[in-house]
């Protein structure tokens, strides 16, 4: 059986690497002792996927991976034992069984919702949020975009689905994400600043992950909507 | 979230943020303020290093075991992080509490290598606790040193409040007690390091005063205070059975350099090579049993979640457990996909077997460590391993579908001749003609010998402690004639050879069988800016040999010096057991290129039957 699993990165777990968080679930998942399937070969390995990596320093609680068990007991105890082998700071929150067709994750995303915080000391606050309307009806946001070989500018604001201060200490945005087409937080506000006329300080935010979306005609929905609650355990599938 | 020592701002500017959270699974967790004594367990390297070190998850377990102690976990930062704690004047930190190690009660550092002794002052420096031990304030931890660099302890006799002499499990809980009297009572800084050097296998380098002769050779090394004895014996942990060992590990959230759980099965090594330091530091060989190792593997892979795990020894063959041993891993772990691997094996037909059975025979690699291109210097070196053997071992692996083969030298080895270098081309050579001399249903495409050569480095307490080394243009000389031999060689398209730096070789030879005079050098070399030397893109060995100039000292003295067979030693304060007398015998004998048989052939008398127990116990015929 295939499971979407959604699980969240806070605290200081949000300086670890994408790479070091496979790692951390291949781990979890063996103290756990769940049955998660392996690759054939000599050189097998547990059948996880990833969804888009999130940066070092970047919180969310909306991650997903899609895992493959042999088979499984309730969603609710597969959290539990999942969760009981993790550290505080990552954490599984929703397990949804998936057909085995449906593609991953990683393939399937197509938005994201981000706040966007301020830390202390690096920038006015209301110079943002009391802008954010201004900056977002520009005819265009251009931003030059740098590659190993070239430099170009791009015109980034046809990938900004929507933005608005969230209250008066914070901006919500909802971003194109995905393989296609993928545009960071920290490149809209690095086009904020420059709108602003500031220098763009990496430091100066903190960024959030709010949720991850799929499209399914032409509407947004979470990754994890078109699973299906596991309310008893899964058997091993007949071959 | 806890308080960090680093700000959110630096993390995010610096390399692998998470070298320096600490928070990992296994992690011990304390109240600082509910023990009586803070332990700083530090390793002079980058995380990735000291992680995979075992012998420091055994010192962590067994301190924390106990409730009046926190031990916690000190690394390097690495360069981009030490430029920025200087700036910011933030100093070095545990990861546990991510308190400043100045508060701490001990800092125990554990030396593994020469290469690292300029992060050890690094570490110290960044603590704020003083480089020097003479200038330590009454309130600073004390400095205490452990590993096997401590069997020449002298080159950082001035850094040092102590070192331990002798396998970690002994003698720290006598310390612990022994410093709780000590705190209780209220001495002084002085009167602790009184107490602890009676504590056996401590040794407090300030109690002691060296004077010497005018080539600068030692005239005397004696204790100056009648509580710190004349000689310090190491102290070893006699049964592996009954001891310290991690159940619960710690598991990086980086990718370690040892991603896997560990399992030491035996320590010491029954061979006897000339030239290996921890063969002679490690005598007599111990082996655990079976019982205790499959109990530490199932608890070690159920506590970890690793997918991997490996066996540790000096030479894994002479194990007598290891079918046993073997058969448990892969009947219990291969259909639960750990991966198993099984380093430092002979090559014959029961571990050709094994390692068909754990890796992809296609992918993976052979190993030998014949060590020396002809049987002469093999014999000098006392590695028995023959060419027979090797050429008998490989072809056999390439009639099971092996088609790599690594083979491990060394250079620069005592009585070496052009011959003895040719010959590390032509062993090469031998093992691909073998190759394609085959019938073809057992050959797959093209064989690669890959051989690769490291420079000889003489260490304390072997039998080589003699031996005199080259210069740095001479190590580089006879890597020259081998490749050339190489490119020789009727096949030389299917071989390789790679060898290794030859200036780290020099430094590395000052340093192993210096004196305390080199104290002053190394101090040097870092106030030139010199950290992670054991990292090449980091070592900078002009600024090792203008300071050697600058205090007045020639390295030749270290280096290619010939030794006189009764010079007295700056180590030889040091008892591991094995008796000088042995160390020359054997020396005489490399000369004569005599062999010695291992430890269960028959017993050599080399001294360590002292301790009494391991392989001097085991019944055999035996000298007397
Ligand atoms: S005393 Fe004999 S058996 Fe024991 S370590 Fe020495 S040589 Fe080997």
């Amino acid at each position: 059986m295939k499971a979407r699993v959604k699980w969240t990165k806070t605290g200081v777990l949000k300086f670890i690497g994408h790479l070091d968080v496979q790692r951390y679930f291949h781990k979890a998942i063996m103290r756990a002792g769940l049955p998660v399937s392996f690759s054939k070969g000599m050189s097998p390995h547990q059948i996880m996927s990833f969804a888009a990596p999130l940066g070092i320093g970047m919180t969310s609680e909306a991650e997903y991976v899609d895992i493959t068990f042999d088979w499984c007991y309730s969603g609710q105890e597969m959290l539990d034992r999942m969760n009981a082998q993790m550290n505080e700071g990552i954490s599984v929150t929703e397990f949804r069984q998936i057909d085995k067709k449906t593609k991953s994750c990683m393939a399937q995303t197509a938005a994201a919702d981000y706040l966007v915080t301020f830390r202390k000391a690096h920038y006015f606050v209301e110079a943002f949020t009391k802008r954010v309307e201004p900056f977002y009806f520009q005819e265009e946001i251009r931003i030059l975009k740098k590659t190993k070989r070239s430099e170009k500018e791009v015109d980034i604001s046809p990938m900004i689905l929507e933005i608005r201060p969230q209250g008066d200490e914070a901006i919500f945005m909802k971003l194109q994400a995905g393989s296609e087409q993928n545009l960071k937080p920290q490149t809209v506000m690095e086009a904020f600043c420059n709108y602003l006329g500031y220098d763009y300080d990496p430091a100066g935010f903190m960024y959030h992950r709010l949720e991850t979306y799929l499209k399914e005609d032409g509407k947004l929905l979470p990754l994890g909507a078109i699973g299906r609650e596991v309310t008893e355990p899964v058997g091993p599938e007949e071959e | 979230m806890y308080d960090l020592a680093l700000t959110e701002e630096l993390l995010l500017k610096i390399e692998k943020p998470v070298r320096y959270i600490g928070n990992e699974v296994n992690m011990v967790r304390k109240d600082p303020e509910k023990v009586d004594i803070r332990f700083a367990m530090c390793f002079p390297d980058v995380y990735e290093i000291g992680m995979s070190h075992l012998g420091m998850q055994i010192i962590y377990d067994m301190l924390n075991r106990r409730e009046d102690v926190y031990c916690e976990r000190v690394f390097s930062p690495w360069t981009d992080l030490d430029k920025e704690m200087r700036i910011d004047r933030i100093p070095l930190f545990a990861l546990e509490s991510q308190d400043p190690v100045f508060m701490f009660d001990f800092m125990a550092i554990t030396i593994q290598y020469e290469m690292c002794y300029t992060n050890i002052l690094q570490m110290l420096d960044l603590a704020g606790i003083g480089i020097y031990a003479k200038d330590r304030r009454e309130d600073a931890p004390f400095v205490i040193g452990g590993g096997p660099c401590t069997y020449n302890p002298e080159p950082l006799a001035d850094f040092f409040d102590m070192f331990y002499i002798g396998e970690g499990e002994t003698v720290y809980y006598q310390m612990m007690d022994l410093y709780k009297e000590h705190k209780a009572a209220g001495g002084s800084r002085a009167d602790f390091l009184k107490k602890a050097a009676q504590i056996p296998g401590i040794y407090v380098p300030s109690l002691y005063e060296v004077t010497y002769h005018e080539d600068g050779t030692i005239r005397s090394f004696v204790p100056k205070i009648p509580e710190a004895p004349a000689t310090v014996l190491k102290q070893v942990q006699m049964d592996l059975d009954h001891t310290f060992y991690p159940k619960k590990q710690l598991v990086p959230y980086l990718k370690v350099t040892q991603d896997r759980c560990v399992l030491e099965i035996q320590r010491g090594c029954i061979r006897g090579c000339r030239f290996c330091q921890a063969g002679m530091i490690y005598r007599p060989l111990r082996e655990r049993s079976l019982a205790m190792m499959t109990d530490v593997a199932d608890a070690a892979l159920e506590s970890t979640g690793n997918d991997e795990i490996s066996l540790s020894s000096l030479s894994s063959s002479d194990y007598s457990q290891l079918p046993g041993l073997c058969n448990y891993l892969i009947d219990h772990y291969r259909k639960k996909n750990v991966n198993i691997s099984l380093p430092s094996l002979r090559i014959d037909a029961f571990s050709l077997d094994v390692m068909s059975k754990v890796q992809d025979v296609r992918k993976s690699s052979l190993t030998f460590a014949p060590e020396a291109g002809t049987q002469r210097m093999r014999d000098v070196i006392n590695k028995g391993l023959t060419q027979e053997m090797i050429r008998h071992g490989a072809t056999e692996a390439f009639k099971g579908g092996w088609n790599k083969v690594k083979l491990y030298f060394m250079m620069g080895l005592p009585t070496e001749t052009e011959e003895d270098m040719k010959g590390i081309a032509h062993l090469a050579e031998t093992i691909a003609m073998d190759y394609y001399q085959l019938p073809s249903e057992y050959r797959h495409g093209r064989v690669s010998v890959g051989a690769s050569c490291s420079f000889f480095v003489p260490k304390p307490f072997t039998p080589f402690q003699w031996a005199q080394m080259c210069e740095m243009e001479e190590y580089q000389h006879r890597a020259h004639i081998v490749n050339d031999e190489f490119k020789k060689q009727h096949n030389h398209r299917s071989l390789s050879f790679k060898w290794h730096d030859s200036k780290t070789t020099v430094v590395e030879g000052i340093l192993a069988r210096g004196d305390r005079r080199l104290s002053k050098v190394i101090y040097d070399v870092y106030k030139k800016g010199c950290i992670y030397d054991a990292w090449t893109e980091y070592f900078n060995y002009d600024a090792w040999m203008e300071a050697m100039e600058e205090n007045g000292l020639d390295y030749h003295f270290y280096t290619t010096r010939p030794r006189d067979l009764d010079e007295i030693f700056p180590w030889d304060f040091i008892d591991i057991g094995v008796t000088k007398a042995f160390l020359k015998r054997e020396w005489n004998k490399a000369m004569a290129g005599e062999v010695t048989p291992n430890c269960r052939e028959k017993c050599s008398g080399c001294g360590a039957a002292r301790f009494g127990g391991g392989v001097c116990f085991e019944s055999k015929s035996k000298v007397d």
